[in-house]
């Protein structure tokens, strides 16, 4: 018998988790973001119930400031996966106009962390998929598949349980909720070849093209549309640019490429020399940020 | 031996030139899991931060950070301490160590590695078992300096209690003692003898330097001596488990009915052993059905067969009842299924293991209940003696008896750890405390089914004419439990009524005479208790019972033995310094004056009832009073 394939393994030990949640959890959720890590995700949970559509929804904690094409695919994508999309913007950050020009970290903790603990409370979600990843920062290395939340989303890295084999403890106390994390064990490039292999849909901007830019302290933006915000002296100017993560299109630094095929990704991607956080306003701060962060409970 | 080929990171030429066929190849990769042991002191963070540098899978930004860090709390002066990259949550970073289990990833040309670091300190026994779960590969670090410590065996010993059927010995830091073949024969010699002793059969023993990179991916020119396979050679080409457990009888744990529609019923899971294909005969268990596979189904279309690790959704070409937790066999072959085990238990809780209390048990896709019924012994992790000993504390290793509610499919750890590992959860909090080995089943288990009794329960409470009845009377000592409960069956008997009381201390003087008051005789003993109420139930009894019954779970567990409806807990709630005036055996005195240990509510714990049938405040009634209440609420 031939082995089974690195991504094999990944991609049976991911329907694994999925089917346990599905089986265990009163009302799951899949938290898609509609970046890569989602889209392979979400190809995941087709495979896992096949030939039953997921039995749960996609919600998206929307900022109202992502990049335009990704609005697009979004709708798309649970469409063909034959799931509900749930949409759900922070009334209080829409009502105050807070947005990534004006508010700095604001921005990101009214309407990604508050937003998502407001959604998971308005429908009762009990767990929670997420695409993230171990290797994507150091923090994640030490988190579990099954991630508890206190009653107020609060993540308590000294007091995680411990996880053995395939066994998941799905058990939570009154008021908590669980973050299942079924691509924990992926790595970037794992993520990148399955899409390849799978042949699956991502947004156009992971690929190069020439598109309106401006240098800004360091980061490359691009203006996405007319709510951009210049600074003195700031000129657009096209340059041949794709993203290796995408967000909030003000905050999510691109990187100059030639890259328009997934290869040529692939091949860049292996060759390059900086990490795929990078490119993300968030993390500069401290190297401990994102674990503050999610013992606020950030995702 | 002639030099193996070098194991290849990264062929960053063929990336460049041909980036197609470089994807061809990589889709071919394999995929391996291990885990690191060892101390900090052994250079086992540098080890694997050596590992992950290598392969290129530390990046500029990171290696910029990594610097910083490293001038900033790092132990190498100037240079790049590796370990760094290992240590991940600020708290630890701060005080040097690590304190959980992380998971590193990296990867060369045949092969992804998955790694399980856990820290070499207190707590050890919990992460190394968890981190070892899921590996197949175990790097055992020794200092060439030291040789063989206590560690070493206790890391080799967790090794083969887990199942790790690899041990990879890495003698490391060999350029402290000038790399001399001499200290890296006694070491294997010494090593070979003790693993002899445990079980261990084979072991590849490796001379390294993690700091230099000796011999990690290439043979190093200082060790000519040594000519066996690479650190990194080995990892790339050592067996699968998978490989070995395609080999085996088909098992496949029912996870999830798959019924998008009326014309399709399929059950998917993932393959544990075994192959499957269609037209093969199966049996689904518990139960005797048999059918045989008709498709096996993926998004991707049918395949003609499926092996151990792939997750798939198999339908039957029979209409038979088949539901999550069973498991769908080869029919030739079928597991076994029994409800009382003999087990290895590995503790991972702050609060010890107690024979008696019901636990959740999590086997397979199987949720119970489970006791452990009595341990047999204990395992000292230092000297590995088994030693006399009725619980387990935090990071203690047992081997026990253990009782399900009802039967499961399994099969011993050692054949199929998928069927014979589970975890333990704890009723009230919800952690998982425990983790456990099946070994085998218990004869008695296959052997005992109930005897059908003609005369039942209903039968022996018609002829008296009442409902039977458990009054559960829990409270603080000298609460004034028996008193009420003595008032309470005088009144029951005046009405005509079948009763019977026990009582906490009489029950000292013959059920439970062999009985102390340390946790774990509480809990046997209210087990015990609630046993025996529930057989004088059944004879149509309305039972009286006046326990300090301290804990919650046991009180809870001794509802669940009772039918809905029947079991009525009755709080006589007296506050401490109440309970201490009325004292009519002087309890708390003898307590105050250190005379008397383990007394509730004064240095043993008890946890009120949170919500009970009946919550009588002793200082707002008198005992006629609270009598009254519980014989209203008993014949309601």
């Amino acid at each position: 018998m031939k082995s089974l394939t690195h991504l094999e393994r990944l991609e049976a030990e991911s329907i694994h988790i999925m089917r346990e949640v599905a089986a265990e959890a009163e009302k799951p959720v899949m938290l898609y973001s509609v970046g890569k890590d989602s889209a392979a995700m979400l190809h995941v949970a087709r495979k896992a119930f096949y030939p039953s559509p997921p039995p749960f929804p996609l919600l998206h904690v929307d900022t109202t400031w992502k990049f335009q094409s990704m609005y697009a695919l979004r709708e798309r994508a649970a469409r063909e996966a034959g799931m509900e999309l749930l949409v759900y913007q922070n009334p209080e950050a829409k009502a105050r106009g807070i947005n990534p020009f004006d508010h700095g970290s604001l921005h990101t903790d009214m309407w990604k962390t508050e937003g998502l603990k407001q959604a998971l409370e308005k429908y009762g979600f009990d767990a929670a998929f997420g695409g993230a990843r171990r290797d994507e920062e150091k923090s994640r290395a030490k988190e579990r598949i099954f991630s508890f939340r206190s009653a107020n989303h609060r993540w308590d890295p000294k007091n995680q349980r411990p996880e053995l084999w395939r066994l998941y403890n799905t058990r939570k106390n009154q008021g908590e909720s669980i973050r299942v994390f079924p691509m924990s064990n992926w790595t970037e490039l794992d993520i990148w070849q399955y899409i390849h292999v799978e042949g699956i849909e991502i947004v156009p901007l992971y690929f190069s093209a020439p598109r309106p830019t401006v240098e800004r302290d360091g980061l490359l933006l691009m203006v996405d549309d007319e709510r951009f915000r210049f600074r003195d002296g700031e000129q657009v100017e096209e340059r041949w640019i794709r993203f290796r993560t995408l967000g909030c299109y003000p905050l999510t630094g691109a990187v100059e490429s030639r890259a328009d095929t997934l290869p040529a990704i692939i091949q860049e991607m292996l060759l390059t020399t900086t990490s795929e956080r990078q490119g993300r306003a968030i993390d500069h701060d401290q190297s401990a940020s994102m674990e503050k962060k999610k013992q606020e409970g950030y995702f | 031996m002639s030099a193996p080929t070098e194991p290849v990171y990264r062929t960053e030429a063929l990336i460049a030139e041909d980036i197609d066929a470089y994807l061809e190849q990589h889709q071919h990769k394999t995929m391996l899991r291990f885990i690191t042991c060892g101390s900090v002191d052994d250079g086992k963070s540098t080890l694997i931060g050596r590992l992950l540098y290598d392969s290129k899978m530390i990046f500029e930004d990171q290696l910029a950070s990594l610097e910083a860090d490293s001038k900033r709390v790092g132990t190498q002066g100037e240079a790049i301490d590796f370990a760094l990259l290992v240590d991940g949550l600020a708290a630890e970073r701060e005080q040097g160590i690590t304190i959980d289990v992380a998971y590193r990833f990296f990867a060369t040309e045949a092969r992804k590695f998955i790694v399980a670091d856990t820290p070499g300190h207190e707590q050890y026994t919990r992460n190394m078992v968890t981190g070892a779960s899921t590996a197949e590969l175990a790097v055992i670090l020794i200092d060439a300096r030291k040789g063989i410590l206590t560690q070493t065996r206790r890391h080799s010993y967790l090794a083969k209690l887990v199942g790790i059927r690899h041990v990879l010995l890495a003698i490391n830091k060999m350029d402290l003692v000038d790399y001399q073949q001499s200290v890296f024969d006694k070491i294997v010699a010494d090593y070979r003898a003790f693993a002899q002793q445990i079980g261990i059969k084979d072991f590849v023993a490796v001379p390294v330097s993690g700091l230099m990179g000796d011999n990690i991916i290439a043979l190093s020119e200082a060790t000519p001596w040594y000519q066996g396979p690479t650190l990194l050679h080995h990892l790339e080409t050592v067996e699968l488990d998978e490989q070995a457990s395609a080999a085996k009888p088909l098992r496949m744990p029912v996870q999830w009915v798959n019924r998008p529609n009326l014309d399709f019923r399929g059950f998917s899971g993932q393959i544990v052993s075994g192959t499957v294909r269609p037209g093969d005969a199966v049996k689904v268990q518990p139960g005797a059905q048999g059918s045989t596979i008709a498709r096996v189904v993926t998004l991707d279309g049918d395949l003609e067969a499926a092996h151990a690790g792939q997750s798939v959704t198999l339908t039957l070409s029979d209409e038979i009842d088949c539901s999550r937790g069973q498991v769908i066999a080869a029919a030739e072959h079928p597991v076994e299924v029994a409800d009382q085990f003999e087990a290895a238990l590995v503790w991972m809780a702050e609060e010890p293991m107690l024979p008696g209390r019901a636990y959740l048990m999590k086997i397979g896709t199987n949720l119970l209940t489970a006791t452990i019924t009595s341990q047999k012994y204990q395992i000292n992790i230092n000297s590995l003696a088994h030693e006399p000993g009725k619980t387990l504390e935090l990071n203690g290793i047992g081997v026990c008896n253990i009782a399900t509610d009802r039967a499961i499919p399994f099969e011993a750890y050692e054949q199929t750890p998928d069927l014979g590992g589970f975890i333990l959860i704890d009723r009230f909090t919800h952690h998982t405390i425990g983790a456990g080995m099946i070994h085998f089943a218990l004869r008695r288990s296959h052997n005992l089914p109930w005897q059908h009794i003609e005369v039942d329960r209903a039968a022996h409470a018609a002829m008296k004419q009442q409902q039977p009845r458990l009054l559960w009377l829990t409270g603080l000592p000298a609460a004034g439990k028996s008193t009420i409960a003595n008032l309470v069956e005088k009144k029951l008997h005046a009405l005509g009524r079948h009763t019977f009381l026990l009582d906490g201390r009489n029950v000292r003087h013959g059920l439970s005479q062999d009985l102390g008051f340390t946790k774990a005789d509480r809990v046997e003993n209210i087990r015990r208790v609630g046993a025996v109420a529930r057989l004088m139930t059944d004879a149509g009894l309305i039972v009286i019972c006046a326990f300090i019954s301290p804990f919650r779970s046991e009180r809870e567990q001794v509802r669940q033995l009772m039918p809905e409806g029947e079991f009525i807990e009755v709080f006589i709630d007296t506050p401490l310094a109440v309970a201490e005036t009325r004292d009519p055996e002087g309890l708390y005195q003898r307590a105050r004056a250190g005379e008397l240990k383990n007394l509730t509510g004064f240095d043993s714990p008890y946890e009120p009832p949170e919500h009970p049938e009946l919550h009588i405040d002793t200082t707002a009634l008198s005992a006629e009073e609270a009598a009254d209440q519980i014989v209203a609420r008993c014949l309601n």
